[in-house]
């Protein structure tokens, strides 16, 4: 589908390039496809890249880097460790600072000439229209399910494209929604899955340079949609497969029963998503389990004293590998058929990475009738923090 | 008429890690019935408890959407290639 986006209002200055402006775009301007004209289309248009993570790096660079005029970052995370695996806007002194306020900073010096709003602030049902209004072209790339259909949402009932990708360890999945003649999130994906039925990043792990390629797509489609060239991804899923190191591409149609953009829809406004989602509350995907448990200042002094615990870590191996507490290792997905491993008339402590896993191995096996066990309470996150800082916390 | 299923990533973990695996099917079901007898766990995934495919996994043959073919009754043939598309939703920022 060929399809042009209309820039709203004008960017302050957007009639003509200066000549620091043409000599830095020079690349683009010899080319016939960008020329002057495509490159003032770019300097007219207005990004908003919802996420300034994974997706949101490459986003944020070549699209600033493109000279596209007014570019929203709307993020309310700060830098951590973790996150500059993949997340190269960032810098190692970045870290505790405000990714907006990072993203900002280090895409204003890439490029001075274009406008750069930083929005620290969580996306919600209340703000989300209200962002979106104006910007010609809003990028998906976070991290959840109720944000994903938030945003879904809001560019239908506003009209406006959602350049979507998303990644889970070696896979990504790129395409174009919102368009009015094309499909939603909700023609693809009707419903969220049921929490904790599929992993997120932070529990599946990803691999640094995913982002970075389907990011950048996501990036030259806003580039394409904003030029009003070429052959977009409206109406297909284009996969990537790293490992393969292929890519798939799939029909997407528009569901005339969709309920935010079919024939009769049902939705006019938007909702709560995490209500939606079943998630309450974004630090807990799942309920929390009740289960019986020790605290590790509480484990080490029983350890110190001589107290028979068998240790039991419910993570996979490759976790054992970075770190562990010299327990029995058996995955929980491996737990119910090796049950008969364990000796229930041993007084047990479960463990895992946060304390989460752990708690659903407690439930399984007292269910399973044992009796004396324990959750260790958050894990060898809290171990690393509470008792021993040489344990390293990933 | 040897059918290929492909599985994705996230549902690696439940069917004892594989990325592919072929069956004699005439049928999509037939098909996804094979995969999930052989991978019990995967069941929970794909199915709902009475049995209908779950709204957030898709299945495509040959590129197209089964919901808009014959869905589960969709006929397969031999050298078809089956891909089950869950959503996922990892982006690596919080925006929300």
């Amino acid at each position: 589908m060929r399809t042009q986006i209309q820039t709203s209002t004008q960017v302050q200055g957007a009639e003509k390039l200066t000549n620091e402006e043409i000599l830095r775009y020079s690349r683009h301007l010899i080319m016939p496809e960008v020329g002057m004209e495509g490159q003032l289309k770019l300097k007219k248009a207005k990004v908003l890249l919802i996420g300034a993570g994974g997706l949101g790096a490459p986003l944020g660079l070549y699209l600033a880097a493109a000279g596209v005029g007014k570019l929203g970052l709307v993020d309310f995370d700060v830098v951590d460790f973790t996150n500059l695996q993949r997340q190269v806007t960032f810098g190692t002194s970045d870290v505790g600072k405000p990714k907006s306020e990072a993203a900002r900073a280090r895409l204003s010096n890439l490029n001075p000439d274009i406008e750069i709003a930083a929005f620290e602030t969580k996306l919600t049902s209340e703000n989300a229209l209200a962002l979106f209004k104006d910007f010609d072209i809003i990028v998906d790339g976070t991290d959840n399910f109720p944000t994903r259909y938030l945003v879904n949402d809001a560019c239908v009932l506003l009209g406006k494209p959602n350049v979507y990708g998303s990644i889970f360890r070696f896979e990504g999945q790129i395409t174009i929604f919102g368009i009015p003649d094309g499909p939603c999130y909700r023609c693809l994906y009707p419903e969220p899955p049921p929490p904790g039925l599929v992993p997120s990043c932070a529990e599946g792990g990803v691999l640094g340079v995913l982002p970075g390629i389907v990011g950048s797509l996501q990036a030259m489609e806003t580039i394409k949609l904003i030029l009003g060239s070429g052959r977009n991804l409206i109406g297909r899923l284009l996969l990537f497969d790293a490992l393969e190191m292929g890519f798939r591409e799939f029909k997407l149609r528009k569901n005339p029963n969709c309920p935010i953009c079919g024939d009769h829809r049902t939705i006019h406004e938007l909702i709560d998503y995490y209500e939606f989602c079943g998630v309450r509350g974004e630090e807990a995907p799942s309920p929390d389990l009740k289960v019986p448990e020790i605290t590790p200042r509480e484990f080490k002094a029983r350890l110190d004293r001589g107290d028979d615990l068998f240790i039991l870590d419910v993570r996979e191996p490759h976790e054992y590998q970075i770190c562990n507490l010299q327990g029995k290792l058996i995955p929980l997905g491996e737990l119910p058929r090796r049950v008969h491993e364990l000796d229930s008339s041993l007084e047990i402590v479960a463990h895992c990475r946060s304390g989460k896993r752990s708690a659903e191995a407690v439930e399984f096996l007292r269910q399973a009738g044992f009796r004396k066990i324990l959750n260790l309470k958050g894990g060898i996150l809290a171990w690393s923090d509470e008792v021993d800082s040489s344990v390293p916390k990933y | 008429m040897a059918v290929k299923v492909l599985i994705p990533t996230p549902l690696r973990p439940h069917a004892g890690g594989i990325a592919a695996a072929e069956f004699q099917a005439k049928t999509v079901g037939e098909a996804l019935g094979h995969l999930t007898t052989e991978f019990v766990d995967l069941r929970k995934h794909l199915f709902t408890q009475d049995g209908k495919l779950r709204s957030f996994v898709n299945v495509y043959v040959n590129g197209e959407d089964i919901r808009y073919l014959a869905q589960e009754n969709t006929p397969t043939k031999d050298g078809d290639t089956i891909n089950i598309i869950p959503s996922i939703a990892g982006g690596s920022s919080r925006a929300a």
